[in-house]
């Protein structure tokens, strides 16, 4: 090794035969694993045959890609890795002060999502816009709403819940049911909605007080499915799966309406043309608005008993027992308070919809929204908002990503293997940040300053 | 005078299995009592029955001539019945500062400062750590949080289980001497459980010796520090 080392032009020449070594080996392996699944293929014929299609190019392709990620990775990201390792240590932590970006970045993207619509109608048009609006925008704002929501169940209280989107159907169900019957307004049914959603969390709470970690994750998974079962075959009432249909629009506090006949029209009144992008550009700042409420109560909250009750809580029941503090009303207000901004988020998505059916309240979402919780690291809302970004935004531009066609054939549809990807990720993000993007809990309470000590040094959390 | 706590005949299972045969024990205001016992013997659940988890079958426990027996945990705690549970129970993630606290969420913090600049003096070492998480605290450090959180509840009657348990000689004697500190100087009523008996002995005005659920002995504790059978029991094998 030292001669190695002591000629830097032979270490560079040795470097690159070893990568080209493992490229190889990476290639083979790579053609071992793909060549019948790959390669090969089984297929009918015109008088029904089965028979083989040779498809040598594609596992080319996989071959390919393999040697040359394994190529790259041994020649280049490894060593860099290494040098930043070594670097890192190197560096004292006391020492990193934090750029201004990364202190002030709340402010910002606040900031940045309040200009968000205007820049993007003045970017694509008011037409244009409504695309950037409403899938982008309003899209990632109810997850982050939800996984917020969700938050205070799983990353304060430590309560896992899987059935989530049960309180989420709830609130969707509740605005669409009784806006149709009884024609009350947005306003009026959002605040009755969040209620309603609570107490639900109220009815899922009791059974399960004693119960913790996987026990408690079965029964909320259970009870998600009840809720989704009962909209679907109580069809007197939620019509089953063909959903409740011509929920009302949300008006301006009843100043405008967003209604294409009505005669307070937004784009009437103000002599604008017809667009839907209006009441989009409405919603996007009612669900910001609605987040926001959530991160405000949640940071409120968290200072106050009943929040530094719910964090002892996730620590150690036995110990908050002891400190005299009623693990039952706890937990309890823990999952009213989860479910009602649930409830809210349902609301406000049947009226952005204007249809609800039991198709959207299904397993899947409570587990994307567990997911983002879990990537964002648990209790950190600012974690959680940019893993709701990534997770959603990233499954969004997924549908414009017309480019890939062009490599992958006209059949290619990138939207399938959005699951696909999407696990690639988890795996990702858990290998390299395994207490997700922002780990560390930041204390609540401080006698003189702040001095910080990564979380990691201190033991995993339990339930 | 009546005692501050009082167990009288109680029995408690775990399933079938009994823990405690009918244990009575009392504990005067001011006093500090210390059980002592071999591993198994009961000690630990005597400490839990009095808080209430698991709660006892027979028998009763009276605090303040309250009948405190059926009581749930929390509301115990209500009455000021201090515990620093046995393997100290800290919030891991949390602050120093917060597991205080958490302590101190009886009062909603009403005596919240002047009670943690007394805990500060009391353990100098939590006001160096006081933003550090718990769980990256050295088990001595713990086990003072553990009490000063206990402490911060402004307790009538302070319950310890094991505070020597893992640590090391020097850090006990400072444990054992700020406990002694508070009951000389605020009267603090002190309940402790300990498998350290020498040096736990030394401390208590009076003590009990567990055996197989049952309260074998009682006196006090320079007494049984003297008597030739607990000495052979306890304390062979040199001073700990």
């Amino acid at each position: 090794m030292a001669t190695v080392s002591a000629n830097p032009a032979r270490a560079e020449a040795s470097s690159t035969a070893r990568a080209l070594r493992e490229a190889v080996f990476a290639g083979i392996i790579a053609f071992g694993l793909f060549v019948l699944y790959v390669g090969l293929k089984t297929d009918q014929n015109i008088s029904n045959e089965l028979i083989l299609v040779q498809r040598w190019g594609l596992l080319a392709i996989f071959v390919g890609v393999a040697m040359v990620a394994r190529f790259i990775g041994v020649l280049y990201v490894q060593p860099f890795l290494k040098r930043r390792r070594t670097a890192k240590s190197e560096a004292s932590d006391l020492e990193l002060q934090p750029s201004y970006f990364r202190r002030n970045f709340s402010t910002i993207a606040i900031i940045a999502l309040v200009l968000y619509p205007p820049l993007m109608v003045a970017l694509f048009g008011t037409q244009g816009s409504l695309k950037w609006v409403d899938n982008f925008g309003i899209q990632i704002l109810i997850y982050v709403m939800l996984a917020w929501g969700l938050n205070i169940v799983v990353g304060l209280a430590g309560l896992l819940d899987l059935g989530y989107v049960a309180f989420y159907a709830v609130g969707a169900y509740s605005y669409a049911l009784l806006s149709t019957h009884l024609g009350l307004s947005f306003w009026v049914l959002l605040p009755l909605s969040g209620l309603l959603a609570a107490v639900w969390g109220m009815v899922l709470g009791f059974p399960v007080l004693r119960l913790r970690g996987d026990y408690l994750a079965i029964v909320t998974l259970a009870f998600g499915e009840i809720i989704r079962l009962v909209l679907i075959n109580w069809t007197d009432v939620t019509q089953g799966t063909f959903g409740v249909s011509g929920v009302a629009k949300a008006s301006i506090f009843g100043i405008y309406s967003f209604d294409v006949g009505a005669a307070n029209n937004f784009a009437k009144v103000w002599g604008l043309p017809m667009s839907a992008a209006y009441y989009k550009i409405f919603l996007f700042y009612v669900i910001l608005a609605l987040a926001l409420l959530t991160a405000f109560v949640t940071i409120r909250l968290r200072r106050m008993p009943v929040g530094r009750a719910w964090e002892a809580l996730r620590e150690d029941e036995i110990a908050c027992r002891s400190l005299g503090i009623n693990t039952v009303t706890t937990k309890l207000t823990a999952f009213a308070t989860g479910a009602m901004f649930g409830g809210f988020a349902g609301s406000f998505f049947a009226a952005r919809q204007g249809f609800v059916s039991p198709e959207s309240f299904v397993f899947l979402e409570s587990a994307v929204i567990l997911a983002i919780v879990v990537l964002g690291g648990m209790g950190s809302l600012v974690g959680i908002a940019v893993a709701a970004v990534l997770m959603i935004g990233g499954t969004e531009i997924l549908r414009e990503l017309t480019f890939l066609k062009a490599v992958f054939g006209p059949d290619f549809t990138p939207e399938l293997y959005r699951m696909l990807i999407f696990g690639l990720a988890m795996v990702v993000v858990m290998v390299l940040k395994p207490r997700g993007f922002v780990g560390s809990r930041e204390p609540s309470a401080f006698l003189h300053e702040r001095k910080s000590v990564s979380s990691s040094f201190t033991k995993e959390g339990h339930g | 005078m009546t005692p501050i706590l009082q167990v009288k005949a109680v029995e408690t299972y775990y399933g079938n299995i009994r823990a405690l045969a009918g244990v009575d024990v009392e504990v005067q205001k001011g006093e500090i009592v210390c059980l002592i016992g071999a591993n198994g013997a009961g000690k630990s659940t005597l400490m839990m029955t009095i808080c209430g988890s698991p709660q006892a079958r027979t028998g009763q426990i009276l605090f303040e001539g309250r009948d405190i027996t059926r009581m749930p945990t929390h509301e115990i705690a209500r009455l000021r019945i201090a515990q620093s549970p046995e393997g100290r129970r800290i919030f891991p993630r949390m602050t120093v500062y917060e597991n205080l606290q958490m302590g101190a969420s009886l009062d909603n913090l009403k005596y919240f400062d002047e009670d943690v600049e007394k805990m500060f003096t009391l353990f100098p070492r939590l006001k160096e750590r006081q933003s550090q998480r718990g769980g990256t605290l050295s088990g001595g450090e713990q086990q003072m949080l553990s009490i000063a959180r206990a402490l911060m509840a402004r307790p009538k009657l302070l319950l310890l289980d094991e505070p020597s348990l893992g640590l090391a000689p020097l850090i006990v004697k400072g444990i054992f001497e700020a406990i002694r500190k508070l009951n000389e100087t605020e009267g603090l009523t002190v309940f402790l459980v300990e498998q350290n008996a020498f040096a736990a002995l030394k401390l208590s005005h009076r003590a009990y010796v567990m055996v197989n659920g049952q309260v074998t002995m009682t006196g006090g504790g320079r007494e049984l520090l003297a008597n030739p059978e607990v000495r052979a029991a306890y304390l062979e094998g040199g001073r700990h």
